[in-house]
């Protein structure tokens, strides 16, 4: 079942698991030094495994608890269209990828081998290159860690949440903050280093002090990485409708965000540094590459039911970025992954102001924020002093210390951190109007210039561009 | 026509006396005792759309054209229903032209008369219909108008213009329910007219109908001999033909002869694209007749006629008109404007002296508005122009605000008219407004010698509060009052009496209309019932209270200006003007719908209500914390971004208050009235 190539990497994970983890960082070095060229050649991966076997009351992710067994097409399906959108993206590298979910580790190790068989195959894909697994800590998922480390994975990020086992209950998770600990020992045992651990906070009666001696307790078995997020309430869960009719109560804004500000000092005095929002590492090796590049602004491919990505198609002549959607449901997707090789749905060229907006929004989540040659990497023309360095309302943000533009770059500050989205509107109203004019203008020289909306029409003749694709 | 002044000369009047004098003293159409008041007609308003549709009709109506000449005047009786709301006058009506074949006895004849959209989804009728009705009693056959007038105070005004139209009234009163405050209301408009008043008790046919009960209120109330009163079905049609009876033998004729010269006064009009303008007239003297050439005596232009005929209701072509009827007119005039509601029509051979016309009624209750975004001004002042012109007793300025934009302040009889004029605003001309908290005019009495000069006199009007006189410059301040009436049931009297009290309400009388039904009376100053008073009147008594209102003047008041602030800094369209014993709860309310609309940001915001320097309260919105989305990978950030863009395009339109971004919704949510 398991194909050659995927055989060939897994007989040689000793090299991959022990390889030197700075393998992103080469990659990011060598990127701000060759510049734009670059920004096209490379892309990360995603591939979504869109099964759950239970859902969880807080989740509203794309999954679905499946009836039937179709692994084998679910699998043929993946490497199907990771191989049609490599080679639409054409590009020469990948750089990682991440297996996501869904429950990506209920998938069968063979089926993560394909995948990224199938990339080598399409393009290089370093022996260093971060290959990251989503884990349910349960002891099915457990005892497959060591064969996903041979199909290829050399980092996972193991879905702890909560290590009280009756929150554990509330949301819906199939495991035990036992097996939680027994998983990351496993995992920390086949990839030092490279183990991530998620953690909730905000959760139903939670207090602070219980956070706080919560978050100890993980600190003293973890390992280099952890993520933590404030349990957010989406419509459609379970929970939220808890919540709603009074059955169960979260903790109040001030509550979580005292949660989140005290849980940086805890991480902070544990050695760990943030270098995102939600992100904490040891060191910088132990950083998630993968979602560096997010936050960076790279191009990445989504593979899989209702995954999205962002980068040009140079096989179509195109050259700006694209974000594109893949179908949500897996049996209409594998449809039409089986009819046309992929199963995007949606495409929506972004413009120059578009892509701008979202390097800034994904880069403004990182500590270190967007320093000058990343944004000249997008934006040549306008530097960041010139796009910002003028408003009043980004002066204020500078003079209250929660925004900081110095010769580094532009970033939040460690109190402004917390109050991103509050400040991230300013920002944009004066990105759109230094870059709006100068796109007008490009707009008379260029005909072919797409007009910058995401209307109706926009998506219609997304729609008639997919049916001109090459298929296969 | 104050309710006051007539209230008091109806207490120093002995009931008898008065009764006996209504009934003796029949309005003379020609007797220079008329006054403006008795001269105002009201008449129907023709939807400019619906006309169009009804057109097509008529134009067939020519060939069995009715001889008009046929009428005398003592053969027309004109003659209006005048009821509370919901008590039947508009299935009244509608039986009433079945009767007489105005219009095909169907099913589905519900409330014909009652075009508006807005007025069959309230049941209730905004503007006075006209129809000429045929009706064969003991051999002769009359025209009988009818005049279908609005039910509600606040259309008033057109309840007077058509009661001067007529000799007399069917004052309608529901079998169950019994004598409403606008019943009261319009029998007083209907007795200082001195038109002969017809009691009508209906829905007889329903099982708690009493109307021995509703007779001797009647009685008691309107001192009407309960023989008098006609007990009806008007959905049954049981009884109506005694209606009809009743209205050639008690109501008198109109006094016009058709030896003098023509002379017509308009009482509506509306454009119809194909013809222009089509008039309606009321013929005062004299005739007319199709190829007649006519002058306005208000522009002084003439025309030819083109076409005249009766309302029926549709239009109905009869090619001359008598003095004594109505109809209408169509005579080449191109413009609306060329029409004037009030205006004569005469020969040009024989002019007359110009009637009175109507005194424009006066705004009572004052509200801006503006339109959702400023790029739809343009089509917003269309609409209002258009309505407007429709309904001239809505007063129109210009406003602006900074924080709605260009916009009107309007000025409305009352609060039911303002709502039909949004609601119709909303449905005729597809116009989304923003409609701010009703005010009342307050005036001020000038001490300073300097500012009377400025102003040419000694007493000024306030209608917007930014233009509130400071105390030091003023001798009194002046609050318009409106005596209000109350009719419930007697159990409700005491929370009803604490509801009053709370706002500045001097009980003015109280009386027993039967055993159960208390009739009380309320001086009430206009501001303390424009928001929220019917509304909390209904609901303390479970919707069996009826509430009615008459202007009353001005009386002196403490009136002081109150500031909102948001961190020190005052917001200039959220000044106030309130009476010193209200700033407090007034204030308080602001403070806390502006903290419920502003949006947490970075830092706390003060929202403060002040007098002078002193706060009087205050609010404070918490300063944000955390804002940061948790979650942020190369998922669907589409949807991040969407939410991010549409705060950053909500944020160029925030009106900054200091560093206090203040969203156009949260000026809207304290500046609107209240949802109901």
């Amino acid at each position: 079942m398991i194909p050659l190539r995927a055989v060939r990497r897994a007989l040689s994970p000793g090299v991959r698991r022990f390889s030197d983890a700075s393998g992103g960082e080469i990659v990011e070095d060598a990127f701000e030094r060759t510049g734009s060229a670059q920004l096209t050649k490379q892309a990360s991966l995603y591939v979504h495994w869109p099964y759950c076997l239970r859902r969880c009351s807080y989740c509203n992710f794309n999954k679905y608890i499946s009836r039937e067994n179709n692994e084998h097409m679910m699998t043929q399906c993946l490497q199907k269209e990771t191989e049609t959108l490599l080679q639409l993206s054409q590009v020469s590298c990948v750089t990682s990828v991440f297996f996501g979910g869904g429950t990506p580790s209920l998938a069968h190790p063979s089926t993560v081998a394909a995948v990224l068989e199938t990339v080598s195959r399409q393009a290089s894909l370093s022996e260093k290159a971060e290959v990251t697994l989503e884990v349910n800590p349960t002891p099915v998922g457990m005892s497959k860690l060591e064969d996903f480390c041979r199909a290829g994975v050399n980092r996972f990020s193991i879905g702890v949440q909560s290590l009280q086992d009756d929150d554990l209950k509330i949301l819906g998770r199939d495991h035990s903050s036992r097996q939680a600990l027994q998983t990351i020992e496993e995992a920390r045992r086949l990839c030092p280093g490279r183990v991530s651990v998620d953690v909730m906070f905000g959760r139903p009666k939670q207090s602070v002090e219980s956070w706080e001696n919560e978050l100890s307790k993980l600190l003293s078995v973890c390992d280099d990485h952890v993520s933590l997020y404030q349990l957010t309430l989406e419509r459609g869960t379970q929970l939220f409708k808890q919540v709603q009719g009074g059955e169960v109560t979260v903790p109040a804004e001030d509550v979580t965000a005292e949660m989140y500000q005290c849980a940086r000092r805890t991480l902070h005095q544990h050695g760990f540094l943030q270098y995102e929002v939600s992100n904490f590492a040891k060191h910088q090796k132990a950083v998630s590459h993968h979602n560096m590049s997010y936050w960076k602004g790279r191009q990445y491919i989504g593979v899989g039911p209702g995954a999205h990505g962002r980068f040009v198609l140079p096989g179509e002549g195109g050259v700006a970025r694209e974000a594109r959607t893949q179908t949500l449901e897996p049996d209409v997707w594998m449809r039409e992954v089986q009819q046309r090789g992929h199963g995007t749905r949606r495409r929506i060229q972004l413009n120059h102001l578009e892509l701008l907006e979202e390097v800034l929004v994904m880069g403004m989540r990182m500590t270190e924020g967007i320093n000058h040659k990343h944004w000249e990497l997008f934006s040549p023309q306008l530097t960041l002093r010139e796009v910002f360095g003028r408003s009043t309302d980004v002066q204020e943000l500078l003079q209250s210390g929660r925004l900081i533009l110095d010769n580094r770059g532009l970033r939040c500050s460690w109190h402004g951190l917390a109050l991103l989205d509050s400040m991230l509107p300013a920002l944009l109203v004066e990105l759109e109007k230094q870059i709006s004019p100068r796109l007008q203008r490009d707009h008379h020289t260029d005909k072919q210039r797409r007009p910058p909306t995401h209307d109706d029409s926009n998506v219609k003749r997304a729609d008639n561009v997919r049916e001109s694709l090459p298929v296969g | 026509m104050s309710l006051l002044s007539l209230v008091k000369r109806w207490c120093q009047t002995p009931l008898l006396r008065r009764v006996l004098q209504f009934k003796a003293c029949r309005r003379k159409m020609q007797s220079c005792s008329v006054t403006c008041t008795l001269l105002r007609h009201g008449w129907m308003k023709r939807l400019p759309l619906l006309c169009s549709s009804s057109r097509s009709i008529s134009t067939q109506t020519d060939k069995d054209a009715v001889d008009l000449s046929k009428f005398p005047t003592d053969r027309i009786r004109n003659f209006c229903i005048i009821a509370h709301i919901d008590h039947g006058k508009s299935t009244l009506a509608d039986r009433l032209l079945e009767m007489t074949g105005a219009i095909a006895k169907t099913e589905k004849n519900k409330q014909v008369l009652d075009k508006l959209q807005v007025e069959r989804e309230r049941g209730i009728t905004v503007k006075a219909q006209t129809a000429s009705l045929f009706y064969n009693y003991e051999g002769q056959k009359y025209l009988l108008n009818l005049i279908d007038t609005p039910g509600h105070v606040d259309f008033s005004y057109e309840v007077s213009r058509s009661i001067s139209a007529c000799q007399g009234v069917l004052l309608i009163v529901d079998a169950n329910q019994g004598v409403q405050a606008q019943t009261v209301a319009n029998f007083y408009l209907a007795f200082e007219a001195q038109l002969a008043i017809i009691p009508v008790i209906n829905k007889i046919d329903l099982k708690n109908a009493d109307p021995e009960r509703v007779e001797s209120q009647i009685e008691k109330v309107f001192d009407i001999p309960r023989e008098e009163c006609i007990r009806i079905s008007a959905k049954l049609g049981t009884n109506v033909e005694k209606v009809l009876q009743a209205v050639v033998d008690r109501i008198p004729p109109p006094e016009a002869s058709i030896d003098d010269p023509f002379k017509a006064l308009v009482f509506d009009s509306n454009f119809d694209h194909y013809r222009g303008v089509v008039a309606n007239i009321a013929v005062f003297g004299g005739r007319v007749k199709k190829g007649d050439r006519i002058v306005s005596a208000y522009l002084g232009k003439t025309y030819e006629v083109n076409e005249l005929g009766l309302l029926r209701p549709d239009e109905h072509s009869t090619g001359k008109l008598f003095a004594g009827q109505v109809g209408y007119i169509i005579a080449g005039m191109k413009d609306v404007k060329e029409a004037q509601i009030g205006d004569t029509l005469y020969l040009q051979e024989q002019p007359v002296e110009a009637l009175p016309g109507f005194k424009p009624a006066k705004a009572m209750v004052f509200a801006g508005m503006y339109p959702m975004d400023q790029s739809e001004y343009q089509g917003l002042r269309s609409a209002i122009e258009k309505l407007t012109l429709n309904d001239s007793s809505v007063t129109v300025q210009r406003d602006s605000s900074l924080a709605l934009g260009a916009g009107w302040r309007l000025g409305f009889l009352g609060l039911l008219h303002m709502e039909v004029f949004n609601q119709r605003l909303e449905q005729e001309y597809n116009a989304s407004v923003i409609v701010t908290a009703p005010t009342v005019p307050y005036k001020a009495v000038l001490s300073s010698a300097k500012l009377i000069k400025e102003h040419g006199s000694k007493e000024i009007t306030i209608v917007n509060p930014a233009q509130f006189p400071d105390r030091t410059v003023v001798s009194e301040y002046l609050e318009p009052m409106v005596l209000g009436t109350i009719l419930a049931p007697d159990s409700y009297t005491g929370k009803i009496m604490s509801l009053c009290l709370n706002r500045r309400a001097v009980q003015k009388n109280m009386l027993y209309i039967d055993d159960q039904r208390v009739m009380m009376k309320y001086l009430f100053p206009l501001n303390e019932i424009v928001v929220d008073f019917y509304d909390l009147l209904k609901s303390l008594s479970s919707g069996y209270a009826s509430f009615d209102y008459e202007n009353a003047g001005y009386q002196a008041a403490d009136l002081i200006k109150m500031d909102i602030l948001l961190n020190g800094r005052p917001v200039e369209e959220l000044i106030t003007i309130v009476h010193r014993d209200r700033a407090y709860s007034s204030g308080k309310a602001m403070c806390e719908r502006l903290k419920d609309s502003i949006p947490r940001q970075m830092f706390e915001i003060a929202v403060q209500a002040a007098i002078g320097s002193k706060v009087i309260a205050r609010e404070t919105i918490k300063a944000y914390k955390k804002n940061v989305l948790a979650k942020c990978y190369g998922g669907d950030i589409t949807r991040k971004m969407k939410l991010l863009k549409k705060q950053a395009e909500g944020k160029k339109k925030m009106r900054l208050i200091g560093t206090v971004e203040v969203p156009k919704d949260a000026f809207i949510n304290v500046l609107k009235r209240k949802e109901k």
